[in-house]
């Protein structure tokens, strides 16, 4: 990706442009609106013809059977379900069509906060892909599945070591199927003291999944205030920090980028009314190394196995949300948890006798998403200790260049870093005075990105920021790539003191442009009608 | 880039921020990197001593299944536009991805036979959790009457969950193989908040889905709360006792595989349907990622959990498509979202509509008869062997539950020295006494007649083996 040429770009917006004129800053991937892109959006359902089709059904080898007999009319279905008639080459054709309606993180910079948008590397894909891994049964003999075993116990020892507490689980399916766990965990850490506490505190900085969790786990939210600084509020915390808090869930750093300085104060005032204190992972790629959430005080941590250890995230997931947890609460994780036995053999345990056991039982089916697992012990593999430390070094180096060239005259007077002077993995600008100065918000800076190919920040986010726009370059990006990025934005806040307008009604180049979501909501439409 | 920042070195930037009393001080207790060939051939080495159902003849099932998954699915997920992208929070260049939610939604929606679905959850088991929870959401009740009939984890899921949402899980037991009816009604009362089975059960058994949801729809009185759905207003929660006449949400944890000859749940009185979707071209990944499906009646589409995609206009008037509904979810509601769920399984949810699209009208039909065919060829063929009887007569129509007149865990190692995986030991898997002696028995369309027959021959044997061994002990 090469630096915006910024008087070009002038040239180029001034006045108001054609569409066409936005070619030379347009998606790399897309070059701006190809015919394909721009062609009126057909689902699957609304192409083919009938009886076409791709599957050619195995012989019938055993003798005929009366479907009636088998199954009693009452059960049968009248009519074949309204699926696509479609062929092979159509259903190729049409796939591999919308994909390219889709920007990538292969295709560009994707600096969105709180993600963890890294290189996935394609070994991982190779691995994944062995028969192996990929085709084995989850209910295999343990003893027919021991390289299995062996990858899922080595991954638990990796993330014990990391997070500096020595008992895993990696039953999660993404993070907050971990957060669910933990403050399960804690549910039952407390029951089984005989306490029944009903609140649960989280910042107002914290990721919507914590109080979302808290809810489905029965606990009242209690909002923590964050002070001048950007980190917990002290004096909040020990006017709320009560008998009756079963748990303190934390990001640190946290979602404004910033390393709470207090954390062993904050761990001390939670753990003296006997709560348990919560890591939320999804910004462990600070620290990988570097300091552990284990020696910071925390009871439970959930990893992003999609995030820090770079599963591909595919459009949505697949995630996998991993926790490790301190003795204490030990007891209480998930079932079943991979051991290793005297002779050396991998086993999976289901507790000491089901009945005895304090176990909060089972969060899924099956053993968790392993083949994330397999992608994020290659990548453990491929970079080891010193190599995940120096991710995470990275990757702040990164976030505090970039945010070093967005203090730059031109930038900073419109997005000024909201909180701190250093930053952690990310950092979070404000675009208020970019509102108020420049007459367009931290959304049409988003959406002027786009034209630019570079996808946008986080954006409104967190809520205490206004006009938030949290930035997360990841350690696998150049410093050219972020060059390029801080100058797209003081061209388009450049462009947008000129005429506002076009950042309003951005963006010009992607295959749609701005969608009317309201309308969307109002009237849903969440299928194709069929025929 | 230091000078940029303004600092001397690398250190400085986290000696500034955090503080020492936390910092590791020391390097990381795990190994070196290795080079892409070495990990390559690691990862190849312990995938050599798993035993995959390539390398045997395998009868495993029990909630995944070992279905052919066509080539081009393959080639479709590695694509870096499906495969690297974030969810997608900028619609204007996320538009494959929403088209694809879009379009996986109008395939489970015909499937169900429900007008509504969201774009995924995690998998089958806490997908009958998070239906479980719309259902407390939905009418405040605070009992989930489950039958016996669901998959042992799903079972140990919802009550796992069930915990922390303050509900109580109640077990209804089955009769020849299939929910009992008359302890079904009798344990639905007011207090009733789900009613919850599995279509065909976990022991292949076909239910009378009709009888079950219309027994759970009459075993309460007085008018339904439904009126209020989407009202945005929080139903009670927790309260003690009935909440007055509440009809308990009717789900069922179904096999979209079979939806092409079974009657969709969405005919057959069912609320919400839920299920794991695996069968739809996920490979086994030895329990994940797949994904869960999740479609409900248009009343509860305001309380669903995770990411649903919606058909919508752009400025220029082009159709494009949008995440919405997003006042449900915790990025905006936080605690008062109908889930936490953030990443769901999308990619694994394009599997499963490409796998749809491949199948096709006429394809689900032929397989599904396919599957019916084999199956109770394999089952008459397996329960004619000597110490053999089936667990129950209902219909099948991929997979059947045996009672063996010896032990289970024995047989199988015998069956395994000759490369034949007879099937799931059920004892094993759900713990429960009742389920010694049962063998479970999948069988899918890569699973020939002579495959079958010789299941017959390796079985027969160590069954017989193993009872010469018992008698002779």
């Amino acid at each position: 990706m090469s630096p915006i040429d910024e008087g070009h770009l002038h040239d180029d917006l001034n006045p108001r442009p054609p569409l066409e004129a936005h070619h030379p800053q347009a998606h790399p991937a897309s070059a701006g609106a190809t015919p394909l892109q721009r062609d009126a959006a057909l689902t699957i359902f609304q192409k083919g013809a009938p009886g076409r089709r791709a599957f050619v059904c195995p012989d019938l080898d055993v003798p005929p059977v009366d479907v009636s007999q088998l199954l009693p009319e009452c059960f049968r279905r009248a009519q074949p379900p309204r699926l696509p008639e479609v062929s092979e080459p159509e259903i190729v054709r049409h796939y591999v069509g919308i994909s390219k309606r889709n920007f990538d993180l292969d295709s560009g910079f994707y600096p969105l906060g709180s993600c963890t948008m890294k290189h996935n590397p394609r070994l991982h894909e190779r691995v994944a892909a062995l028969p192996g891994h990929a085709r084995l049964h989850p209910l295999q003999d343990p003893e027919r599945a021991q390289g299995a075993l062996e990858l899922m116990w080595n991954l638990q020892g990796a993330l014990a070591e990391l997070s500096g507490l020595g008992n895993v689980s990696l039953q999660p399916s993404a993070g907050s199927h971990g957060e669910l766990a933990g403050v399960l965990l804690t549910r039952a850490y407390h029951e089984d003291r005989g306490e029944s506490r009903h609140k649960v505190l989280t910042p107002d900085t914290a990721h919507g999944t914590n109080p979302a969790t808290v809810t489905m786990a029965g606990y009242e939210v209690v909002k923590l205030a964050t002070n001048a600084d950007g980190g917990i509020d002290i004096e909040d915390l020990r006017s709320k920090a009560d008998t009756d808090v079963a748990c303190l869930m934390l990001t640190n750093p946290n979602t404004l980028g910033l390393f709470d300085p207090n954390i062993s104060q904050i761990a001390e005032i939670v753990h003296g009314v006997g709560a348990t204190l919560y890591y939320d992972g999804a910004n462990l790629n600070a620290i990988m190394g570097l300091s552990r959430p284990g020696d910071m005080g925390f009871d439970i941590v959930h990893f992003n196995l999609h995030k820090s250890f770079t599963q591909p995230h595919g459009g949505g997931g697949p995630g996998s949300g991993p926790i490790a947890v301190s003795d204490r609460v030990a007891p209480f994780l998930p079932v079943p948890v991979v051991v290793q036995r005297d002779d050396a053999s991998f086993d999976l345990d289901y507790g000491t006798g089901r009945a005895g056991s304090k176990s909060i039982g089972r969060l899924r089916g099956f053993h968790g998403n392993y083949g994330c697992f397999v992608r994020s012990y290659a990548y453990i593999r491929s970079l080891g200790g010193d190599g995940l430390k120096d991710a995470s070094q990275v990757a702040v180096l990164n976030a505090n260049y970039l945010l070093a060239r967005l203090k730059e005259h031109g930038v900073a007077e419109y997005l000024p870093l909201a909180y701190g002077d250093l930053c952690m993995h990310e950092f979070v600008l404000s675009g208020g005075p970019m509102r108020r100065e420049l007459q367009i918000k931290t959304l049409d800076l988003a959406k002027r990105l786009l034209d630019f190919g570079f996808h946008p920040p986080t954006v409104y986010f967190p809520l205490l920021v206004d006009e938030a726009l949290m930035v997360e370059p990841t350690e696998t990006e150049t410093r050219e790539t972020l060059d390029a990025f801080a100058d797209v934005i003081a061209a388009i806040l450049k462009e947008a003191a000129a005429d506002p307008e076009i950042a309003r009604g951005a963006p010009y180049t992607t295959p749609v442009r701005r969608l009317d979501e309201v309308a969307a909501a109002k009237r849903p439409v969440i299928r194709q009608a069929l025929v | 880039m230091l000078a940029a920042i303004g600092v001397g070195s690398l250190a400085e930037i986290f000696e500034r921020q955090i503080p020492e009393s936390v910092r590791l001080g020391r390097e990381l207790d795990l190994p070196t990197g290795l080079g892409e060939q070495d990990v390559y051939e690691h990862l190849r080495s312990l995938a050599a001593r798993n035993t995959s159902t390539e390398d045997e003849l395998s009868f495993l099932g029990a909630g995944m299944y070992d279905h052919y998954v066509p080539a081009l699915i393959d080639m479709l997920m590695e694509r870096s536009e499906f495969l690297t992208p974030y969810t997608p929070y900028q619609p204007e260049i996320s538009q494959g991805g929403l088209q694809v939610m879009f379009e996986y939604q109008t395939a489970i929606c015909e499937l169900t036979g429900l007008p509504v679905s969201n774009a995924s959850v995690y998998e089958g088991p806490s997908a009958v959790a998070a239906a479980a929870y719309l259902a407390k959401l939905h009418n405040g009740a605070r009992r989930i009457v489950a039958s016996a009939g669901l998959h042992p984890h799903s079972l140990q899921t919802l009550r796992t969950n069930a915990h922390g949402f303050g509900m109580e899980v109640v077990e209804v037991p089955l009769r020849e193989g299939v929910t009992d009816a008359d302890a079904w009604a009798a344990a639905i009362d007011d207090n009733t908040s789900a009613s919850i089975f599995a279509q065909p059960n976990f022991y292949g058994a076909i239910e009378d889905a009709d009888a079950l949801s219309a027994a759970a729809k009459a075993s309460t009185w007085g008018p339904s709360p439904i009126g209020n759905g989407g009202s945005g207003a929080r139903p009670p929660v927790g309260g003690a006792g009935p909440v007055g006449g509440a009809n308990p949400v009717v789900i069922a944890q179904v096999d979209p595989i079979t939806l092409g000859i079974l009657r969709p749940p969405g005919e057959c009185g069912v609320d919400v349907a839920v299920g794991e979707g695996q069968s739809l071209g996920n490979r086994l990944d030895f329990g994940g990622p797949s994904f869960g499906l999740f479609a409900a009646r248009e009343e509860y589409l305001r309380r669903m959990p995770g990411r649903i995609a919606g058909e919508t206009v752009d400025v220029d008037g082009r159709r494009g498509f949008v995440l919405t509904l997003q006042t449900r979810e915790q990025h905006i509601r936080r605690e008062k979202a109908t889930s936490n769920i953030c990443t769901s399984q999308a990619l694994n949810a394009l599997a499963g509509v490409v796998y749809l699209s491949w199948l096709g009208r006429r394809g689900i039909v032929e397989l599904g008869e396919l599957l019916l065919a084999r199956t109770h060829y394999a089952r008459e063929r397996l329960a004619a062997l000597a110490g053999v009887e089936k667990l129950h007569e209902q219909p099948v129509i991929r997979e059947f539950a045996l009672h063996l007149d010896a032990d289970v865990a024995a047989v199988k190692r015998r069956c395994a020295s000759q490369g034949v995986n007879p099937g799931v030991d059920v004892h094993a898997l759900s713990g429960r006494e009742d389920d010694r002696g049962v063998l479970l028995v999948a069988i899918t369309e890569r699973r020939t007649r002579a495959h079958i027959d010789r299941l017959a021959d390796v079985l027969g044997a160590a069954i017989a083996a193993e009872r010469g061994a018992a008698v002779a002990a």
